[in-house]
């Protein structure tokens, strides 16, 4: 599974329904409340044992995916 | 209609057993966590059984971080999930303050009200993604209003008021409520070691003149995980005769 769909069901699980989300999703139109945000960080930061710290200010899937692989590439 | 699933600590006996067997009446399934041996819980256990519901029994002590995360996810496993999470796990070591070791503290605070941080912490990201929990944490009178002798519990006590508003604060719309239940003076094998003159001393302060019974404090923690409660959270129901208010 690439970091793209393990996003997928990330946010999936949280939002309660199936998204289909691209890079250039944003996440002003998933409409995630700052308690969701935490609870995705959790989620990536478990699912792909990496820490992402608390305060990541990102607009596009694209660009968590981009964070993702560098904190991956810095493990 | 499907069971609910509690998760209620130091429900081996006394208080926490009553509100097992009570929740237990009600449909719910029971995932017992406790301290001491399976055996000394064995009444319990069989109780449940006789009720109809499923219960498993979990051994663990709450003031240990990593072990309820292991326990918590554990009990999802084997039960699928958890709806209402009872924190009713507590200890004393009475002494006055003078005489109080940093141990006493460490003890009473870390069981009584860091164990309520731990199951909040593991139990409720399970809860936000089903969009639904009800917390109840046993509270004290003590905590509310301070007792000779009692500094660390009545300390651990009244931090349980502050967790639970709290996270009613924060998981509020997530449809997760959580509330305090502060017993008063309740008729336990503690209480009948007392004295007859100690009893009616104690008597005078109670306005309703009585003991409470751990079935009283048991209805309580019902009514707060019922649908009939879904409109309350943050609050500290006080189940004491009237001894605090």
């Amino acid at each position: 599974m690439n970091i793209l769909e393990k996003l997928q069901e990330i946010l999936s699980e949280c939002k309660g329904e199936d998204l289909n989300i691209s890079p250039e999703t944003t996440f002003d139109e998933l409409e995630f409340d700052s308690l969701d945000k935490v609870d995705i960080v959790m989620q990536i930061e478990e699912a792909f044992d990496i820490s992402l710290g608390d305060n990541m200010q990102l607009s596009t899937v694209g660009e968590l995916v981009s964070k993702i692989e560098e904190a991956v590439a810095n493990k | 209609m499907e069971n609910r699933v509690a998760l209620i600590t130091g429900a081996g006996r006394g208080i926490g057993a009553k509100i097992a067997l009570t929740l237990a009446q009600d449909n719910t399934d029971i995932a017992v966590v406790d301290y001491s041996d399976e055996s000394a819980a064995k009444e319990t256990m069989d109780a449940l059984a006789a009720a109809g519901v499923t219960a498993r029994y979990y051994r663990c002590d709450v003031s240990d971080f990593s072990a309820t995360k292991a326990v918590v996810d554990q009990i999802v496993k084997d039960f699928g999930k958890i709806d209402i999470l009872v924190n009713n796990a507590g200890i004393t070591a009475d002494k006055l303050i003078m005489r109080m070791e940093e141990a006493d503290w460490d003890r009473v605070l870390g069981i009584n009200l860091k164990g309520c941080f731990n199951m909040v912490k593991h139990v409720t990201p399970y809860m936000m993604r089903k969009r639904y929990g009800r917390i109840v944490s046993i509270s004290s009178v003590v905590g509310l209003m301070g007792n000779a002798g009692q500094a660390n519990y009545a300390a651990s006590k009244a931090g349980i008021v502050g967790l639970t508003k709290s996270v009613a604060k924060e998981l509020g719309s997530r449809n997760i409520t959580a509330n305090a239940v502060a017993p008063g003076f309740i008729k336990t094998a503690m209480t009948d070691a007392l004295t007859e003159e100690q009893k009616q001393a104690m008597y005078k302060l109670i306005p309703l003149g009585a003991l409470g019974e751990t079935e009283d404090i048991a209805q309580a923690v019902k009514f707060l995980v019922s649908d009939a409660a879904r409109y309350i959270t943050g609050v500290v129901l006080r189940v004491d005769g009237g001894m605090d208010m």
